[in-house]
């Protein structure tokens, strides 16, 4: 299905309230920065990235690793939409048992590479994109990093890499949502200037904003430059979508309280109601 | 690497000098990548201490340089063995399995890619480099993650049948190899090789040397000698699964026999030596004499691998002594 920019922003209101949902109903979760890339996943998922549940074994598939895997919440919700598997599914969220741990398995369907440690994602994405150039295949890889995640050695070993093979096939998306788990990322551990660096190990850069389905659009549905990886710098806001989490630290791994879940809920009923008025 | 006696004994027995299992780890890749375009090696800057040298000219298409960058070599590896790649990643294995272990253990073994990990010049093989350079750990650190079948060749014959098996199987494996030449440690058509299995070198019931990876033969010449000068006959397992573990061999060594002296080119800690105890003491038998020989956790001694091996009592004359001393203690 081709969808409007509209429709899209609709999906992204919904499929943020489903983040709420599951993360209070299971009681745990990376709320801010799976809110801050859900359009991102969005636009891979409904417009880019050739796979689907009848494709997901075929060998030809474009491939998602995502390596920011605590914002696995985002990585369900968005996954069970695609119709991977039943959203109900995620009732089992963190419990007992469940294939739905709190970062990604492949136990679950839809899902390409276990990743939550941080600095893994962008070296196997290297790995698949070479085996890719290897067979002459047309399949396209992408893979989604934090902006923390990058003070991680291994993605520039990786980087060093994917431009030394010229993987143009590759794709890789910061979210670049300026907080980590202890503050600032640029008081952490400052990662700017980020499009310099990237450029100085070979790949083709653009910074976009991240909540921009055009731009996202853009930037994503085809390699930047021949010859060269690509990296899409996606400046976004964590906690996007809920007035009081939108760039506030302490919501990187937090649960909303009932009178938040309801206040958060209450906003969204409203924020879909004028959408779905405006696009009928 | 041995005393004139061991190798006069060894001339005696009739073990025939073979090469260096790395030596064979690079032909067995040859000769797979001849007819198999999906073999792929992948390097980090190593393809020169792997042997692989031949391999990436007569394969350039099927060698993957990452540089000096083990964790992305992993990684990288995990990727392509993902999209189908029969994948061998080849590493020093004190810089594989120490620096790329998270990737070792989320990317190849949780993530289920099957990616072959070779650990090269492992062990104290690069001897007087130090310890940086040595691999006393891995056996400990791989044993302990899922998914992963961790295996040590004691000569050319095991080497080569683990790496095909490994290529056939489309499962994690972690093979470690020295750069030493071996001898053939024979019996190669009586038994399948098969990983999990212990390889039975030679019989006897009085004691059981249980060895793996190079040490196995310094336990061989060890029993020719204990039957030579004390007429004990000591029966020789090859344990070259680390994991899976042959857990009936190891049980009826101790079964059938007065002491146990397991030996490994590996800190006593975590290696062989305490997965025999645990398989022993859990099926209740408290009746055989028990001793782990390896290295100690101390700051290992320099030397090259021969000079540790002797320090430490990995010699045909420091096994022998030490089965000695236990079956005099345990009688």
């Amino acid at each position: 299905m081709n969808y409007t920019d509209g429709q899209l922003e609709l999906k992204s209101l919904k499929l943020r309230r489903s983040v709420i949902k599951w993360i209070k109903h299971a009681g745990a979760g990376h709320t801010g920065g799976s809110l801050s890339c859900i359009d991102i996943l969005n636009v891979l998922y409904n417009r880019i990235l050739k796979v689907s549940p009848a494709t997901f074994s075929s060998p030809d598939r474009d491939r998602y690793v995502q390596s920011k895997g605590h914002a696995v919440e985002a990585l369900f919700v968005v996954l069970a939409d695609a119709g991977f598997f039943d959203e109900s599914d995620l009732e089992t969220l963190c419990a007992y048992q469940s294939h739905y741990v709190g970062h990604p398995t492949r136990k679950v369907n839809g899902v390409e590479q276990n990743t939550g440690g941080l600095g893994h994602g962008l070296p196997i994405c290297v790995g698949t994109a070479l085996a890719g150039k290897m067979d002459k295949k047309d399949y396209r890889v992408f893979t989604l990093l934090g902006d923390g995640e990058l003070a991680e050695g291994s993605n520039w070993e990786a980087a060093m890499s994917a431009a030394h093979y010229k993987l143009d096939n590759l794709t890789a998306v910061i979210d670049c949502n300026t907080l980590q788990i202890a503050g600032r990322t640029a008081e952490v551990m400052n990662s700017e200037p980020l499009v310099e660096k990237w450029e100085a190990f070979g790949w083709s850069v653009r910074r976009i904003d991240g909540h921009d389905y055009a731009a996202l659009t853009e930037a994503l549905q085809a390699p930047l430059e021949k010859g060269k990886p690509s990296m899409v710098i996606a400046n976004t806001v964590k906690g996007k979508g809920v007035d009081f989490m939108e760039d506030v630290g302490k919501w990187h791994h937090g649960v909303p309280n009932d009178e938040e879940y309801e206040r958060a809920m209450a906003s969204f009923e409203t924020q879909i109601g004028i959408k779905e008025g405006a696009l009928s | 690497m041995y005393s004139a006696a061991a190798a006069e004994i060894a001339a005696e027995i009739g073990l025939a000098k073979g090469k260096a299992n790395l030596e064979v780890f690079a032909s067995t890749m040859e000769e797979m990548a001849a007819s198999d375009r999906n073999v792929v090696a992948v390097v980090s800057d190593s393809r020169g201490s792997g042997k692989l040298a031949p391999f990436g000219k007569a394969y350039p298409d099927q060698l993957v340089e990452v540089g000096i960058a083990e964790q992305n070599l992993v990684g990288v590896s995990a990727g392509l063995a993902s999209a189908g790649k029969k994948v061998f990643a080849v590493s020093p294995s004190c810089f594989l399995t120490a620096r790329s272990l998270e990737q070792i253990k989320n990317d190849v073994a949780y993530s289920d890619n099957p990616v072959t990990l070779v650990g090269i010049s492992s062990g104290v093989s690069y001897g007087a480099l130090g310890t940086t350079h040595h691999s006393l750990h891995d056996f400990a650190a791989l044993r302990a993650i899922n998914n992963l079948i961790v295996v040590c060749p004691a000569d050319n014959y095991e080497a080569e049948q683990s790496v095909r098996a490994a290529a056939a199987l489309e499962k994690p494996v972690f093979i470690r190899f020295g750069k030493a030449p071996l001898y053939s440690l024979g019996k190669e058509s009586e038994q399948a090789f098969e990983f999990g299995k212990a390889r039975l070198i030679r019989e006897g019931n009085d004691l059981a040397f249980i060895a793996t990876g190079e040490a196995v033969i310094h336990a061989l010449l060890a029993a020719e000698k204990l039957k030579r000068d004390e007429g004990l006959e000591a029966r020789v397992l090859s344990v070259h699964s680390l994991k899976p573990f042959d857990s009936e061999a190891v049980l009826s060594a101790a079964r059938e026999c007065k002491a146990i002296v397991t030996v490994e080119e590996h800190m006593v800690n975590g290696g062989l030596g305490e997965a025999c105890a645990a398989t022993i003491l859990e099926a209740g038998i408290s009746a055989c004499a028990f001793r782990r020989v390896g290295i100690p956790d101390e700051y290992t001694v320099t030397g090259s691998q021969a000079d540790i091996f002797r320090h430490y009592g990995i010699s045909m004359e420091g096994l022998a002594e030490t089965a000695k001393a236990l079956l005099s203690k345990a009688q």
